[in-house]
């Protein structure tokens, strides 16, 4: 195996040991932690971070970026409520919602690929245009008279376990992605595309056209991601997901996807996400306020960047010492 | 051949019985060399001979395992690079690493520029240290004009002035000569002999064996990590020092079969790119190798790339057996039996994290696919065919490309495109920083792939290679294809000619 790949496996290892880890103290020292309940909270609360970071470890994978999900989200929720309130049926609202969260992606993916603006810029930008749009849309309202069998569903347990109903899609998606990721051709690009854009484009790789395709998808899955949120938590309002995309990019990289691309795999991904919900419920329980949570996302962002690269160090100086 | 000896004069900087291995590589054994003040003295060796190594011993990057670095007859032990370049000691790399945004003066003086009151830079005394400096080496280069703006010769002579700021009295060049024209080249030597004169000791690396009979006193040769030699040039030939440095005798540097021309593979007609090249139209039959020759910035590269879509054409069209190509469109070329070699290996031809395996793989993402997923089997065996049939030396497939040398990353890049079985297969640079054992290996190859009726087109800056190996040569002046000389006709004089636009076709 080369080195930068045993390098991501290892951090990977790394992080799934550290959910395990972090996970049996959690059982053991938190009251409250384990009760089936409070796990379903768990899942339910993480579901959406989950559900973007498939498609954002395939962005950072090939080398890009995409800030503006939370606002795609909470745009595609307003638009949900706002039709709603005009009479419109759920079922007509949810395609409309899911086709508006492919134009968010492909506007973003055309000024990318076409114009050649950096990806982290053009979704900066899009990330306040979509929720200004969304403000615009529903004002200050909040819909919460969805159809009960849709919110029940998006709130519902399979049976009498912990397990959210809408955990088991996400399983498909997951199954999907890593599929993708790990054993088609397209996914094999990506590495390329990521680690080297222009041997890419030397070995054939339609690298824009991949990359439109992926802004697309990750456009999709955020306005899925704020259709599940606003039947989640019974409640459409513009500022749905706010912040969000903070949780995604911090889960992702700190399942050990590189921010240069080219490197990371969609199990150290979901160890990532599923390593910060657990975090983030842990500290709900202990009542650590809403404020200091995110000041503890912010700084495993940091580390998760850090650690990768400190973990590759040690591996250059302990070669260099050895040899 | 003479051994490191203890009477005369105390050479400036010297290796006595140097070994460093890396792991289980022992990449230098035993290695011996001194450098006296005053001579331009070469360094010779394959790739993975040792050659690196040994420059980073003495640049205090590597500290050896075993023996002595001496400097001035003294064992010193170098902490790191800054120590060597305070004794005196310096290296000019093939592609200096300026501040592109900073002009020459402050380049040459970064970090330590003269001080006026409040510490605030004096830049008149900048630029007249700088001016001094550029006197001293006998070139005419203004201070003030940004780095950016310079030619590779030129940021080389920078990095020189640069050197000489520090006081240096050893200058290595690693390949300095690699990237440069004829007459940069001749200039660059201008400025070594006058560092000679000054009584400057230089460690001269090049894979151009001639230019080591031109500048050089003495040559040094390793192989495989061991000391082999270290001699007067005077005396020796070309054949002497390539077998020093093979341990055999060569085989023809250029083996070219004589092949019947087939039908037209390649078409370009009336190609071009505004601004970059004009109205350039040639074809490349079944069977040939037509060399594409011209000065650096001639356009052959870019011809290179629009022919294969990387870059769009303006006007004009490509065919390959008769049909057109799509315009900028790499996959639809490859589809249609094109590959190309390109000019940088690092940054085009490879992904050089990645594995062997991998890159090779990358040309197969279509055909190693079972039910539309990667079929893993296929694709390691496609990648382990044409690694052992280039002869790739690797210790595993799935080694990052990263860990193997130019040349072996250069048999790479030729595996992942002649694992696409091409029709017509364009090299831009073939064998450019390779060792001479490889180069022959790659002249071998190119030649048995044109009598398999492969249409060959080799761009390439070394003429001895264009004249050796193809049947027709194309010459590119400015833009515009100046010349087609077929091979019987071609001398260096008859493509020189054409190259600076002496002469018109």
């Amino acid at each position: 195996m080369p080195e930068s790949l045993t390098r991501a496996v290892r951090w990977d290892t790394v992080v799934g040991a550290l959910l395990v880890v972090v996970l049996l103290l959690s059982f053991s020292f938190v009251d409250g932690f384990g009760n089936a309940l409070n796990l379903s909270f768990l899942l339910g609360n993480t579901l959406p971070i989950a559900l973007i970071a498939l498609p954002m470890t395939l962005l950072v994978v090939s080398g890009e970026i995409d800030l503006s999900v939370a606002s795609t989200a909470g745009l595609s929720g307003a638009v949900m409520g706002k039709l709603w309130n005009e009479g419109m049926t759920i079922e007509t609202i949810i395609p409309v919602c899911l086709l508006l969260g492919v134009v968010c992606g492909l506007v973003n993916g055309l000024l990318v690929t076409r114009l050649g603006l950096p990806s982290l810029a053009v979704t900066i930008g899009t990330l306040a245009a979509y929720r200004g749009i969304a403000q615009i849309v529903l004002g200050s309202d909040a819909v919460t008279d969805f159809p009960t069998q849709y919110l029940d569903f998006a709130a519902g347990r399979v049976g009498d376990s912990f397990l959210p109903q809408a955990f088991l899609p996400f399983l498909v998606l997951l199954a999907i992605a890593a599929v993708v990721l790990h054993a088609t051709p397209f996914g094999r690009s990506l590495f390329a595309i990521g680690a080297s854009e222009e041997a890419a484009r030397f070995a054939g790789i339609r690298v824009k056209r991949s990359k439109l395709l992926l802004f697309v998808a990750t456009g999709f899955m955020a306005s899925l991601t704020g259709v599940f949120w606003a039947l989640h938590y019974a409640s459409a309002r513009y500022d749905n997901a706010t912040g969000l995309e903070l949780s995604v990019v911090a889960a992702v990289l700190l399942g050990g996807i590189d921010f240069d691309g080219g490197k990371g795999t969609i199990g150290g991904a979901v160890a990532g996400v599923f390593l910060l919900g657990a975090l983030q419920n842990v500290m709900s329980l202990e009542d650590v306020s809403a404020q200091s949570q995110i000041v503890v996302t912010g700084v495993l962002l940091v580390l998760s960047v850090l650690g990768p690269r400190v973990a590759g160090q040690i591996a250059v100086v302990r070669a260099q010492s050895s040899g | 051949m003479t051994h490191p000896s203890d009477t005369g004069p105390t050479p400036v900087l010297a290796l006595k019985d140097v070994s460093k291995s890396f792991g289980a590589v022992r990449a230098l054994r035993d290695v011996s060399l001194e450098l006296f003040p005053g001579e331009v003295h070469a360094l010779a060796g394959e790739n993975g001979a040792g050659k690196s190594t040994l420059i980073k011993t003495l640049a205090g990057v590597h500290r050896p395992d075993a023996g002595q670095v001496l400097l001035d007859g003294e064992p010193v032990a170098f902490h790191g690079p800054g120590d060597a370049r305070d004794a005196g000691i310096a290296v000019i790399y093939q592609e200096p690493t300026l501040f592109p945004d900073l002009s020459i003066a402050e380049n040459i003086f970064m970090g330590r520029q003269p001080r006026r009151a409040l510490g605030r830079i004096d830049h008149k005394a900048t630029r007249a240290a700088t001016s001094a400096l550029m006197r001293r080496l006998g070139v005419d280069l203004d201070p003030d004009r940004p780095a950016s703006g310079l030619s590779i010769a030129d940021q080389q002579i920078v990095e020189i002035a640069k050197a000489l700021s520090f006081d240096a009295r050893v200058l290595i060049m690693d390949e300095p000569t690699a990237a440069l024209t004829g007459s940069e080249v001749a200039r660059l030597f201008g400025v070594v002999r006058t560092l000679r004169e000054q009584g400057a000791a230089v460690l001269f690396i090049s894979h151009r064996l001639e230019e080591i009979f031109e500048i050089c006193g003495r040559v040094t040769t390793l192989r495989d990590g061991a000391w082999i030699a270290s001699e007067p040039v005077a005396g020796m030939t070309e054949d002497d020092l390539v077998r020093r440095m093979v341990g055999r005798d060569l085989d023809e540097l250029y083996p070219k079969q004589d092949v019947e021309p087939g039908e037209v593979a390649l078409s370009v007609r009336r190609l071009t790119r505004e601004g970059v090249f004009t109205d350039v139209s040639f074809e490349v039959r079944r069977g040939e190798i037509v060399g594409l020759a011209g000065l650096v910035g001639a356009g052959r590269t870019e011809v290179a790339r629009a022919v294969f879509g990387i870059d769009r054409w303006d006007a004009g069209e490509v065919l390959v057996d008769g049909k057109c190509l799509v315009n900028g469109a790499p996959s639809m070329a490859m589809a249609a039996g094109l590959a190309l070699v390109p000019e940088d290996r690092r940054a085009q031809g490879l992904v050089m994290d990645m594995s062997i395996e991998r890159n090779i793989g990358l040309t197969g993402l279509r055909t190693t696919v079972r039910a539309g997923l990667m079929d893993r089997g296929a694709e390691r065996s496609r990648s382990l065919d044409w690694a052992v049939r280039l002869q790739v030396k690797y210790a595993r497939i799935a080694d990052a490309v990263s860990t193997l040398s130019g040349g072996n990353q250069q048999k790479v890049v030729l595996a992942k495109w002649l694992a696409t079985g091409p029709r017509v297969l364009i090299v831009d640079e073939p064998t450019r920083g390779i060792d001479v054992g490889t180069k022959a290996e790659v002249h071998r190859l190119l030649s048995q792939l044109a009598a398999d009726g492969v249409a060959v087109l080799m761009i390439s800056s070394d003429l001895p290679e264009i004249l050796g190996m193809a049947d027709r040569v194309l010459v590119m002046h400015e833009g515009r294809l100046t010349a087609e000389i077929p091979r019987s006709d071609a001398t260096e004089e008859t493509v020189m000619a054409a190259a600076t636009g002496r002469a018109a076709a």
